[in-house]
């Protein structure tokens, strides 16, 4: 019983806070009520994705011409860039668990540059959407946009518009959770730099590798959905 | 093995973006979230470490997400799918 008391406070620092009785306990109940989080994390993005099928179902012509108009090119280079942002975050954790500062340091800023990457391009998205007055809203327009494979059918500019105002809901949540996922990150770097993380104590990479991981996953559905209707020549 | 996940998710993403061009009717959907489903779940799996996660609650957790979101969409189709509007 002393030993372990001695050993209990031997450790006292973020590996083993005081309430767990080890630091696989921590780790256990931390892990654990991230994905507790990212749990209404698919339930918020869900109500979402539900919607988007609704509507699509009910007007599937209009939904398709609508999302020709968007640059499929860019979304799946930034599905490429969010992909490799995943790889630079499990060898972020991968470094700090072999004790390799620097290599932890360098996919840090990887990953923060592939994040950056990608909100650069959505920014280029966007602004091609404004332009095309794509955007919902008083100045929208879609006139005389082909349904794909149906010719001389022309869309309905009132349902093309719900397909954009979901377009921008949904893109525009995911780049938010992109912008706090890179505000996690300036954290983690910070923290790196210090030499906080060791290979016994890395679970801040963990958990925002899991937030990470969790946004690219988002990603993944919003492409093919958003960008991949009907691009048949 | 993280380079392979990399590597595979990179063909899912080229693969998905190709398919799409090719007409399969009403499959075109089906084979979209099919690829991205598998893409989802390496990243879970692999990327994410619930393969080999040992916890119970973990595991509970997850599956209850799954079901969660099945009954989200289940529930709000089956509504949508059978009525009949005008």
């Amino acid at each position: 019983m002393s030993v372990q008391t001695s050993v209990h406070q031997d450790l006292h620092g973020p590996e083993l806070l005081h309430h767990f009785a080890d630091p696989q306990q921590q780790r256990n109940a931390v892990s654990l009520g991230m994905w507790i989080f990212l749990a209404t994390e698919v339930m918020f993005f869900g109500g979402l994705f539900c919607a988007y099928l609704i509507y699509r179902g009910w007007f599937f012509g209009d939904f398709a011409a609508a999302s020709k108009s968007i640059n499929a090119a860019l979304g799946g280079t930034n599905t490429a860039v969010l992909i490799c942002s995943s790889l630079t975050v499990v060898l972020a954790i991968w470094a700090a668990q072999t004790s390799r500062r620097m290599l932890l340091i360098a996919m840090l800023v990887l990953t923060m540059i592939f994040g950056l990457a990608f909100l650069g391009i959505k920014g280029i998205e966007y602004r091609d959407k404004f332009e095309e007055h794509h955007v919902p809203g008083a100045s929208f327009s879609f006139d005389h946009e082909p349904i794909p494979g149906h010719p001389g059918q022309y869309a309905n500019p009132q349902h093309a518009q719900i397909f954009f105002a979901l377009y921008f809901i949904m893109t525009g949540l995911h780049a938010l959770h992109m912008i706090v996922g890179l505000g996690l990150f300036t954290w983690l770097l910070v923290m790196a730099w210090k030499g906080r993380f060791t290979p016994a104590y890395h679970t801040p990479l963990e958990i925002g590798g899991l937030y990470w991981h969790f946004v690219d996953i988002v990603w993944i559905y919003l492409f093919p959905l958003l960008y991949l209707i009907d691009r048949h020549p | 093995m993280y380079f392979g996940v990399w590597i595979a998710l990179l063909v899912g993403t080229v693969l998905t973006y190709e398919v799409a061009k090719i007409d399969l009717g009403a499959y075109n959907s089906a084979v979209a979230l099919i690829i991205a489903t598998t893409k989802a779940l390496l990243v879970a799996l692999f990327f994410m470490h619930l393969k080999g996660a040992s916890e119970k609650l973990l595991k509970l957790v997850v599956i209850s997400t799954v079901f969660f979101l099945f009954l989200l969409m289940a529930l709000a189709m089956a509504d949508y799918g059978t009525r009949h509007w005008s």
